[in-house]
């Protein structure tokens, strides 16, 4: 619309444009059809279910879930929270290892660093450490509801077994982590875990060797506790939630009602 | 024709009755065609007496109702020999088709009466019903219809709500604490209290009772085994919480016995790991030490 001088208004220019954008082509070809995106979309069943089913999203959701499902005091959203927190933690964690070295003594300066000088540092680091301190608790809780809801009986045990290998690796994860600050917190308390690992009958000094990289904590044990943590442990983790995810689905949803 | 049991014949003529309107005991008749006994005794010759009735154009009724002329007849024979009375006459059948229809069917009836079969008009093609499945067999689930839900709007509205709350708690405690940095590593120097990670300070508290072979590796390794396979140990199929008392204590005893012990190891434990008060003696707990100051 024009104003009193015959111009065109920015708002007027920008709600022009959107519209245009909305009906391109390339608009078109990102959001396929049922997407609320799109501006021939309305609200019916069928374009509900579009929603779900044209949508990458498919790969996690099947169009419909029983109704006792979605309420949020059935699951309290504990299992679809531990997979939000992975995924905060990976995004975080990237942005985290574009400023740290895994060696002695610089792995301490860059956690320094963080706090002082890189935009955002000291926030993101925070949240990458909260984070999975909430994470654990999350799975956790995640698991105790399961069983509360007896939700690991058949077909679904080994979606349940599956479900403690994920325990264990969110656990393994957070220690890996603790580590690397390389402060006088992550060397004694890494150094007291891995102690316990000593006391395996039989096998105990080689499973602390293979576990520490030595005989005591030293640098080569940051370096392997960084691989561990940024690439072979997620890498084993996201393959087991797959399946989980896909379990859940192929056993027939969520259990229940109770 | 292979022989069918009556009763499936049955039950299908009932159906075919019940869709189309019509007295069961035709259809059956029908269906079983020349091989029942049944017809009247003056039916069975009935085939070739081409007078009487009303006449019946069937070229035109085959234009009609698109249904093959060669059908017609025969179903026309096959009721006219059920019903025991006359063919209608045939109005605009090509003289040499007629010709041959009645020829051969007097000739059947003349060989084998009353029983005797008549084989399909030229041109016409059949199909034998080789068994009858009841529709439940095949395509029921046994599952019985529930209650659902589109995900779209309803469970990823929930979804996108608890995604942003917790990212909206996380942003805002990591805004307000910062994560615990302390002095550089330093291998000489142990700190006093050395605490574990809090998730395993339940097992550290368990150093202090027993042997660290049954507190560090028996303990956690008969746990996790038996987590793991609590599936397999539990053989109740019920999920209701009246039938899973024993169960459901079990867990519970687990889950409050790990919390207070982790509560324990983390709040109650001071220099040398002996027992403090909080409140009187202070907390050491590093991991929470930003937070709590
Ligand atoms: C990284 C860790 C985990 C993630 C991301 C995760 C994710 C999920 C999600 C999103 C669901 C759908 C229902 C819900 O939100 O509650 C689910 C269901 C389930 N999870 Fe997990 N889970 C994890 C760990 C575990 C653990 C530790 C267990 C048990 C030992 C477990 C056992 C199950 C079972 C049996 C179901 C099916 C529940 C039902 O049918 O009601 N999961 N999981």
């Amino acid at each position: 619309m024009a104003d009193g001088n015959g111009r065109v208004g920015i708002k007027e220019a920008v709600t022009g444009m959107a519209g245009h954008l909305r009906k391109s082509q390339v608009w078109n070809s990102i959001f396929r059809p049922g997407s609320p995106m799109r501006s021939d979309n309305s609200d019916s069943p069928r374009n509900r279910s579009y929603v779900v089913m044209n949508n990458v999203l498919y790969h996690l959701h099947p169009v419909k879930v029983k109704r006792h499902g979605v309420r949020l005091s059935y699951t309290l959203c504990l299992g679809g929270l531990s997979f939000f927190l992975f995924i905060l933690l990976t995004i975080t964690g990237i942005f985290l290892m574009f400023y740290y070295r895994p060696t002695s003594p610089q792995a301490y300066f860059d956690m320094q660093a963080l706090a002082t000088d890189i935009a955002f540092g000291q926030l993101v680091r925070n949240m990458h450490r909260w984070g999975a301190h909430v994470m654990v608790l999350t799975v956790f809780l995640h698991m105790t509801r399961v069983f509360y809801h007896g939700a690991y009986k058949p077909p679904r045990e080994f979606n349940w077994v599956v479900g403690i290998v994920l325990l264990l690796l969110t656990l393994l994860l957070s220690f890996t982590g603790y580590l690397l600050p390389w402060d006088q917190l992550a060397l004694w308390a890494v150094t007291v875990g891995s102690n316990m690992a000593a006391y395996t009958p039989v096998f105990g000094d080689q499973v602390t060797f293979a576990l520490i990289g030595g005989i005591q904590i030293t640098a080569d044990t940051l370096l392997r506790w960084y691989v561990l943590h940024v690439l072979f442990l997620p890498f084993i983790i996201v393959i087991f939630m797959a399946v989980h995810f896909w379990r859940v689905r192929k056993d027939g949803g969520l259990s229940g009602p109770l | 024709m292979p022989q069918l049991p009556e009763h499936l014949l049955r039950r299908s003529a009932e159906a075919k009755a019940k869709a189309q309107g019509r007295p069961v005991e035709e259809i059956l008749a029908e269906m079983k065609g020349e091989e029942a006994p049944a017809a009247p005794a003056q039916g069975t010759g009935d085939r070739d007496q081409v007078t009487g009735g009303e006449g019946r154009d069937l070229d035109a009724e085959a234009g009609k109702y698109g249904v093959p002329r060669p059908l017609l007849e025969r179903a026309m024979f096959a009721r006219a020999k059920a019903d025991g009375t006359a063919v209608p006459a045939m109005a605009g059948a090509p003289a040499e088709q007629a010709a041959a229809v009645s020829s051969q069917a007097s000739a059947a009836a003349a060989v084998a009466a009353p029983a005797a079969p008549v084989g399909p008009p030229p041109g016409v093609r059949t199909q034998r019903l080789l068994t009858v499945v009841k529709a439940g067999a095949i395509q029921g689930t046994g599952t019985e219809p529930q209650d659902k839900v589109n995900v779209w709007p309803h469970l990823l509205a929930i979804e996108f709500v608890a995604l942003l709350a917790m990212l909206a708690f996380l942003t805002l405690l990591s805004a307000y604490v910062d994560a615990p940095l302390l002095e550089f590593a330093n291998f000489n120097e142990q700190p006093n209290p050395s605490k574990a990670p809090w998730y395993f300070l339940g097992l550290q508290e368990l150093l202090a009772y027993f042997d660290p072979q049954v507190a560090g590796v028996i303990i956690p390794g008969f746990g996790v085994a038996a987590l793991a396979f609590i599936p397999y140990i539990d053989r109740n199929p019920s999920i209701r919480p009246a039938d899973r008392k024993f169960a459901i204590s079990l867990f519970t005893v687990f889950f409050v016995g790990a919390s207070v012990l982790t509560i324990f190891g983390s709040f109650f434990r001071g220099p040398g790991f002996n027992f403090v008060f909080p409140w009187t003696d202070g907390i050491f707990f590093d991991d929470l030490r930003t937070i709590l100051e």
